[in-house]
């Protein structure tokens, strides 16, 4: 490691935040880009699962607040995927490389929405599950992603509230509509287990290392078992882990889950993802002409 | 083009960098900035400014040694002490002289 490299670490080991236009190692470039880049990705396809709901919303309020939440994360995207550009990237080469398949998008939004309980269960908990990562990311060596991180954190809090609205509704129904919502959590409940990722130390994780995240996986699985487990029994759900507990250490013990297949997901073999890639790559394809229309306007 | 958006949470506070946005013109920036920092009322009003027409300084190098300018640039504890301890002395020596005039 070249003496500059070796200040720049220490800088950012040492809490020092990165701007724009300052040098910064190849590296930790490249690192940084890549992450921003999967966590813009998986906000542009993480609408595509609500998406399908939009038509059939059982109410018109339920409609308005979905597709308010949508357009939330359609500007997430957005504004992550400037961050990208500044970094180098362009966002037409963010996009050519996600429909292509060559980069990647978070593992909760490679499968089917099923019912209207799986509304539900993505806006309260998969966004539970993602405040959690995107709180740590507030504290990110690159100044700008962690400037850009309070907006979303705000705007998630909001998904949370109408996502547990939604539960609350149904859980409080006819025995149908409970049992929706069982059905959903218990499909969902091991891709969430997965959502964090594979226990990587903190001591060994390159992105830790150069502080581009501060937490362990570990450690914000954890996070979510203990403020959302006790949420879901409290309302009479259970979830289809038999050896989920919380230990008297204070810690969650939980089946181990298939990482391998957590790895299969991710690269493009979920239920859902080769569909959720034939639409994105549909929609860019049909809005072209807006695009060349507008640019050729402004020109 | 790339336009860097500002904005000015309630009235009386100062405008503060919220983020940027890409826009092909002006009146797509303003449609995109109204969207993106305003749509919740979370915005009293809204600066855009080309990135490109924006002058950064971003070096300050202290050559002549100004901290006279700087609270930093008094170090008031340790003089305060020296004060106190010569006042301290200044008394004790007067008390003694008094003392000492009574009793001769």
């Amino acid at each position: 490691m070249d003496e500059r490299t070796e200040a720049f670490l220490a800088h950012v080991q040492a809490g020092g935040l990165v701007e724009t236009g300052d040098w910064m190692p190849d590296e930790y470039r490249a690192r940084l880009t890549k992450f921003v880049e999967m966590h813009a990705n998986s906000e542009l396809m993480g609408v595509l699962p609500e998406r399908d709901w939009i038509l059939r919303a059982p109410t018109l309020q339920r409609k308005l607040a979905l597709t308010a939440k949508i357009q939330d994360e359609v500007g997430h995207a957005q504004l992550l995927y400037r961050v990208v550009e500044d970094l180098g990237k362009p966002r037409d080469a963010c996009l050519d490389d996600l429909i292509a398949g060559r980069s990647k998008f978070h593992n909760v939004f490679h499968y089917p929405t099923r019912t209207w309980g799986d509304v539900g269960v993505i806006a309260w908990l998969v966004d539970a599950a993602a405040i959690i990562s995107q709180k740590a990311l507030l504290k990110c060596s690159y100044a700008p992603y962690g400037r850009i991180m309070r907006k979303i954190c705000w705007e998630e809090s909001f998904h949370i509230l109408h996502g547990r609205d939604v539960i609350l509704t149904l859980v409080t129904g006819t025995d149908a509509q409970r049992e929706l919502v069982q059905e959903a959590l218990d499909r969902w409940w091991e891709p969430l287990q997965m959502f964090h990722g594979n226990p990587i130390p903190a001591d060994r994780d390159p992105m830790v290392h150069w502080r581009i995240k501060s937490q362990a996986n570990e450690d914000a699985r954890q996070q979510f078992l203990e403020g959302y487990v006790p949420q879901v029994w409290e309302l009479g759900l259970t979830l289809p882990d038999p050896k989920l507990r919380r230990t008297d250490e204070g810690v969650w013990d939980y089946t181990e889950p298939d990482w391998d297949k957590l790895m299969a997901v991710v690269s493009g073999h979920g239920p859902a993802s080769a569909e959720r890639l034939a639409f994105r790559g549909l929609s860019r394809a049909e809005v072209d002409w807006v695009s060349r229309t507008v640019l050729a306007e402004a020109a | 083009m790339i336009y860097e958006v500002f904005r000015r949470e309630r009235e009386g506070a100062a405008m503060q960098h919220a983020g940027s946005i890409a826009a092909p013109d002006g009146r797509f920036a303003e449609v995109y900035a109204r969207e993106q920092y305003g749509r919740r009322g979370e915005s009293e009003a809204l600066w855009l400014v080309p990135r490109e027409s924006i002058d950064e300084i971003a070096e300050f190098v202290d050559e002549f040694d100004l901290k006279y300018r700087r609270v930093d640039g008094y170090s008031i504890k340790e003089r305060l002490k020296e004060a106190r301890a010569a006042a301290e002395n200044a008394t004790r020596l007067r008390d003694a002289f008094s003392a000492g005039d009574q009793n001769p």
